[in-house]
């Protein structure tokens, strides 16, 4: 089976959702999904990531100006059981009074499909999804990755032209959801289908699609490839949103960003952009920050509590003139004991630098 | 070993049960089956007060299976989509008509039927009809539908069903037939027991609003116990258990098969 000649392009122009109490759950958005693209809608809850899913679906619709297409197809007032979609639900919504076949066979059943092409179907998806022994059995005699299984062989056993999925994997235990998140990756790659999947889970939001799209409040944060997201964030929030990151405010002297006796030195492409003595916020993630010789570091500090996590040691570090303990993630297997003095490299490509919004003192 | 308190009230409680329940019972289905109750068992036994009945009462049986049967069919068609109706909308104008809903069940059958006959008494060919008795138990037993279908929905996650079958491109037809009607169905055929039954056994509202020509079985007990001999009326308690006690049992088993969740 393979969706990709049925699939299309999605296109949001101006979207905009105001709820009935006068909430504005999602502010004018545009966004354009290629054929086959595989999107990550993620964010905090409230953000406006399952109401975008649902607009897209059909089961909201946007506020007037607005305008969503399928391709060429403005499908912006369309119902969803004209939308042609297939949707995977957080609760996966499996009709309790049928059994395994039947449920995927329902979509195929409403379109008033031959029984022959049904029981073809039915047995195609049973054998891709691996569940030709439950075929006959009920919904509640299923475990969650076995429902997952069948709300997803539900869903595109219509070919529809865009596959939505809410969160699918959020009711699972953290080991099959990695599992299963691998499964689904390779199946809509194979597929070839347009899909829009939403999520909070930053790590499944990685593994799982082209691009995502970070929300906040009702907006696009940032959207971009995993690494563009991961490497440069936009703003603090996508910074914190995805993996952990160190933030520390200093004032920008010449080539270095300054903290107090501490100083980091800075290259051009990013102190050249800003103001001599403006402040600034200076971002960076555990892993690329290294604990060095105390002599030889501008930054320097003691090492507050270390705990070791397995593939490697996290150490909080207690820096001059930065309010935070930084934190730093060392992967060769050395021992670190509260008080050591040690030294901090950041690699100056692997810093994110934002001017601040707080405009009190700081004890630079 | 030392019985505890629990112990005498369950007992003192079975004891009470049995005094003012089932002893009567008992003594009511005797006394429909002996030739002379007042003899006692050792008359003998016989069939001959029930046919005495079924000869003098039937059409009232008969009444009272239709009435409960087209209630029943009434309540189907009003009830299941007035409960998905008030499970699917929360405004002002569902609020009233759940408020609506109940009254029935607070205010005493015989003030129905009062105001049943006050509006419509004068329309004789109606008032003289076995649809106003059928207008008054739909009104009686319509809650009981409702809120039977309605306790199903509200503990299923039915919006998300339908929106499943939706994004599989079922119309509002086929969702509310393929998918509601089939998860609601302990709640349906719990609310068709209880029609059945309230209707079968109701009396207050019937007694009101019945004329000679249309006596319910309830009506025909009252009847028959202050005209008939008691043998009769005891053979007519029989048949009405006969009817009533199948439906109760049925609804008993239904409540007690573990329900299945969305």
């Amino acid at each position: 089976m393979n969706n990709a000649s049925t699939s299309v392009a999605i296109t949001l122009k101006q979207v905009q959702k105001t709820f009935s109490d006068g909430t504005l759950a999602l502010k004018p958005l545009d966004l354009h999904i290629e054929k086959g693209e595989i999107l990550v809608l993620l964010g905090p809850s409230g953000c406006g990531k399952t109401t975008t899913l649902r607009l897209i679906a059909g089961l909201e619709f946007c506020d007037q100006g607005g305008q969503i297409l399928f391709g060429d197809r403005d499908v912006t007032s369309i119902a969803i059981e004209q939308r042609r979609v297939g949707m995977v639900f957080q609760s996966y919504a499996l009709f309790p009074n049928m059994n395994v076949s039947e449920n995927i066979a329902y979509g195929l059943r409403v379109r008033g499909e031959s029984k022959a092409l049904k029981e073809k179907k039915v047995q195609e998806m049973l054998t891709l999804f691996d569940l030709e022994p439950y075929a006959e059995r009920g919904i509640d005699q299923l475990s969650g990755g076995q429902r997952q299984r069948v709300a997803l062989a539900r869903a595109i056993i219509t070919e529809p032209e865009v596959l939505l999925l809410d969160e699918p994997l959020s009711a699972l235990d953290a080991l099959l959801k990695k599992r299963l998140r691998t499964d689904i990756n390779a199946l809509l790659k194979r597929l070839g289908i347009t899909a829009v999947y939403v999520t909070h889970d930053q790590e499944e939001a990685m593994a799982m699609g082209d691009r995502i799209a970070v929300l906040d409040r009702g907006d696009i944060a940032q959207i971009g490839t995993a690494e563009d997201i991961y490497l440069s964030p936009k703003s603090e929030f996508v910074a914190n949103f995805i993996g952990q990151m160190n933030h520390f405010d200093g004032l920008l002297h010449g080539q270095a960003l300054s903290f107090k006796s501490n100083f980091m030195a800075l290259p051009e492409a990013l102190y050249s952009t800003h103001k001599e003595g403006e402040r600034l916020r200076c971002m960076t993630r555990p892993e690329d920050m290294r604990l060095i010789a105390f002599e030889d570091a501008t930054l320097k500090g003691a090492v507050f509590h270390s705990v070791f996590l397995g593939d490697r040691t996290r150490v909080l570090v207690s820096v001059e003139g930065v309010t935070e303990l930084l934190h730093v993630d060392c992967f060769e297997r050395k021992r670190y004991s509260r008080g050591d003095r040690v030294g901090l490299l950041v690699p100056p490509l692997r810093v994110v630098l934002l001017p601040t919004k707080e405009t009190e003192d700081m004890p630079c | 070993m030392k019985k505890g308190m629990s112990f005498y009230f369950q007992l003192a409680f079975t004891l009470l049960v049995c005094a003012f329940l089932i002893v009567p019972i008992f003594m009511s289905i005797t006394a429909g089956l002996t030739n002379n109750y007042f003899v006692g068992v050792k008359s003998g036994l016989t069939l001959r007060w029930v046919y005495q009945v079924w000869g003098l009462y039937s059409d009232t049986i008969w009444l009272t299976i239709n009435i409960a049967l087209v209630t029943t069919l009434v309540n189907l068609c009003v009830g299941v989509p007035c409960a998905y109706y008030l499970a699917r909308t929360r405004s002002k104008l569902s609020a009233f008509l759940d408020e609506c809903l109940t009254l029935p069940i607070a205010i005493p059958g015989m003030a129905i039927a009062l105001g049943l006959i006050s509006v419509y008494g004068g329309i004789s060919e109606f008032r003289m009809s076995w649809l106003f008795i059928l207008v008054g138990h739909v009104i009686f037993t319509l809650p009981f539908m409702v809120k039977s279908v309605l306790a199903v929905l509200q503990s299923i996650n039915f919006r998300v069903l339908e929106e499943g079958a939706a994004s599989l491109g079922a119309s509002f037809w086929q969702r509310f037939f393929h998918i509601i009607v089939p998860n609601c169905k302990t709640g349906i055929v719990s609310g068709v027991l209880m029609t059945l039954t309230l209707s079968a056994g109701e009396f207050n509202l019937t007694w009101m609003l019945h004329t000679p020509l249309t006596k319910t079985l309830p009506v025909g007990l009252a009847d028959s116990y202050a005209s008939m001999r008691l043998e009769v009326s005891s053979a007519y308690t029989l048949i009405f258990l006969g009817m009533i006690l199948p439906l109760l049992m049925a609804a008993q088993w239904l409540n007690r098969k573990p329900k299945r969740t969305a």
